[in-house]
């Protein structure tokens, strides 16, 4: 494994044996003398990854997705059933803050017994402590018992001590739900600071907003599977799609669903070049696309343009705040809206294109949404371009010249 | 589990962090704090005295039969303290087992740790009796801390194998339970080895509890204390409970370490 990567991972497979009935007791097996029957859970299904040092990595997927059994096999809590885990330094050996906190210990026994619980000798800790106590800006509670601690400053104590225990990967899973705004902005200001020195981070979260500020690359896993790996917004939005469809129906589709009757309803989309409806461009075209919006109950919202690739991979999107503000309400009635995007942006090649309309905010919800993988059609558009020299993925603005020959 | 991370101070320190916290914590919120893990075994003692003395007078050949009962009992207090709670040790610290990447071993060493703070704190109740019940010093005493260390292995291998056990089979508390009262009378804690015949004498001096408990009364309190070595006639006769004892805690370690890797997952 080269020096860069910090953490690999190649056909990861998890299974859990389930016992029909929980076989707890000899009694039970020598009654029960046939052969307990067990159903197999296949909890991770082929995991393949690569982190590399110094990066801020993200794990998001809905509960019971297998993200935290990933997370317990990387923290080496739980054992692969199959497949090549490497990691490359040292580890925090915990994914939950606090552990072993007992709430009748003082502030001052709790750090000292956290810490030795995550690795810290006692010296270490008395070095540290003075540190640890004002990270947490406990200075004159550390003598009470955390019983009578709030939540947020359990949360604070526990925080600074992980954050002194010595280790190249930190693994963090949901921890900043707790504690307040300032707090959590001091939390990510230290996992900032500790990126730069060098440490990888890897964070299973549900915080599609904080997915989408600090992490340099996240990964997605459904039902067991990796589905989708890469830029953190693209991730993001293909979480919320997912969740969508979940809110939508409980039933495990593997198409969405598209709100039935939606507050406002995208009734029309045009695309046009050169005021020409088409769904073929020339890479010197301006696009200009013309939605209706069909307002049955005023609704603030944000409208999302985005562009795919083929493959479903999110490429880029134009957000409609910018121009029309972050709570843009239509009145009822027929709207008609135009997102202009200039020439010379696309590479050559098949594209897909989507609309949304989301409620404002960091985790917004859809109102109603124009995507293949909801089910609409005629959202595939081309690019063209005859020459040769533009390829890849999006177009490089520049030029090459003669600087003269020596 | 690397042998020499035994010795890792990080892993020092976190036994240190659980012994120091349980102690703490046991005693919590009652009046009478630590006098209660010294107040125990006495209150036990107590009631074994006036029936053994008075009622079943089974100690009248033995001198010293006060402070050769009260040891007995600290020293049986401690086998069964260590045993129980190491047997929990790992279903009660499901907390620790499921959430971070420790050293299993550390808990049930840590529970062990706990009661030898506790047999210690009863030895000096014991030193106490013994002046007070003039018995004389020797300095064959200095030696008594070897048999206690063969003690403590025997507790820490057996607690291990519990530990492992325990979390598949939860019938181990009761199973342990019952053995616990038939190894309290089959040991004499209460009665003098030279009450059975010599041939159930033979059979009982093979278990190693009855060899340490004999052989730490010989050494402390008198020489007229019955041993395993002179149940045989020779000092090979005490090499089987030593044996026995290295076997268990062999077995014990073995075991343990072979399930600890999933008792994340069986928990």
């Amino acid at each position: 494994m080269s020096e860069d990567i910090a953490l690999s991972i190649r056909h990861l497979h998890k299974k859990f044996r389930l016992p029909h009935e929980r076989k707890n007791s000899l009694k039970e097996r020598v009654i029960h003398f046939s052969k307990p029957t067990y159903e197999t859970l296949h909890v991770l299904n082929d995991i393949n990854l690569e982190i590399k040092r110094g990066e801020f990595f993200g794990i998001v997927g809905r509960n019971g997705s297998g993200k935290s059994t990933l997370l317990k096999i990387i923290g080496g809590i739980y054992q692969p059933t199959s497949g090549h885990i490497q990691v490359n330094g040292t580890l925090t050996p915990f994914i939950e803050l606090g552990i072993g906190f007992n709430p009748e210990l003082t502030g001052r026994e709790n750090v000292f017994l956290n810490g030795a619980i995550l690795g810290l000798t006692r010296k270490e800790i008395i070095q540290k402590y003075q540190e640890i106590v004002d990270f947490a800006e406990l200075e004159k509670f550390m003598d009470q018992r955390i019983k009578n601690y709030s939540s947020g400053m359990q949360v604070r104590l526990a925080f600074s001590i992980a954050m002194q225990a010595h280790n190249d990967i930190l693994l963090i899973d949901e921890v900043l739900a707790v504690g307040d705004a300032s707090f959590q902005r001091k939390c990510f200001e230290k996992f900032r600071q500790i990126k730069k020195s060098g440490k990888t981070i890897i964070f299973v979260t549900h915080d599609m907003g904080a997915v989408q500020e600090f992490c340099d690359r996240a990964m997605m896993i459904q039902d067991s599977r990796v589905i989708s790996v890469g830029e953190p917004r693209g991730i993001a939005l293909r979480y919320e799609l997912a969740n969508a469809r979940n809110s939508a129906s409980d039933e495990e589709t593997t198409q969405l669903i598209r709100p039935q009757s939606p507050a406002i309803k995208i009734a029309d989309l045009k695309l046009l070049a050169n005021s020409k409806q088409t769904r073929r461009f020339s890479i010197k075209d301006d696009i200009d696309a013309e939605i209706t919006l069909d307002v049955r109950q005023p609704t603030a919202t944000q409208i999302n343009m985005y562009f795919l690739k083929a493959d479903g991979t999110y490429l880029a999107g134009i957000n409609s705040t910018n121009e029309l503000g972050d709570e843009y309400t239509p009145s009822k009635g027929t709207h008609k809206l135009r997102c202009h995007i200039s020439a010379g942006q696309f590479v050559k090649g098949d594209y897909r294109i989507g609309i949304g309309l989301y409620t404002p905010g960091y985790v917004p919800e859809i109102i109603d949404i124009l995507d293949a993988s909801y089910g609409s059609k005629d959202l595939d558009i081309t690019f063209v371009d005859k020459s040769l020299y533009k390829d890849g993925t999006f177009y490089i603005k520049g030029e090459w010249s003669k600087r003269g020959d020596l | 589990m690397r042998l020499n991370d035994v010795w890792k101070s990080s892993n020092r320190s976190l036994i240190r962090e659980l012994v120091v916290s349980d102690f703490k914590l046991r005693y919590q919120n009652s009046v009478l704090g630590y006098l209660w893990s010294l107040l125990r075994p006495m209150m036990l003692f107590g009631v074994l005295y006036v029936v053994f003395t008075y009622v079943i007078k089974v100690g009248r050949g033995v001198p010293y039969y006060p402070s050769y009962l009260l040891l007995g009992i600290v020293l049986w207090t401690f086998f069964i303290e260590s045993t129980i709670s190491g047997m929990n040790a790992i279903t009660g610290r499901g907390d620790l087992v499921r959430k971070v990447s420790i050293p299993k071993y550390a808990i049930v060493v840590s529970t062990t740790m706990s009661a030898f703070v506790n047999l210690c704190l009863n030895m000096v109740v014991v030193v106490a009796f013994m002046i007070f019940s003039h018995v004389p010093f020797r300095p064959t005493i200095l030696i008594a801390p070897l048999f206690i260390g063969e003690l403590m292995v025997l507790s820490m291998g057996v607690s291990f194998l519990l530990a492992a056990l325990f979390v598949k089979y939860r019938d181990f508390s009761h199973i342990w339970e019952v053995i616990l009262q038939v190894l309290f009378y089959a040991t004499p804690i209460i009665y003098p080895l030279t009450l059975p015949p010599l041939k159930i004498a033979k059979w009982m001096s093979i278990s190693p509890l009855t060899q340490i408990f004999q052989d730490v009364r010989s050494l402390m309190i008198t020489p007229q204390t019955l041993t395993t070595k002179e149940v045989f006639d020779s000092q090979v006769g005490r090499i089987i409970p030593i044996l026995i004892v290295i076997f268990v805690a062999i077995v014990g370690g073995l075991y343990f370490r072979a399930r600890s890797r999933y008792f994340a997952e069986d928990l």
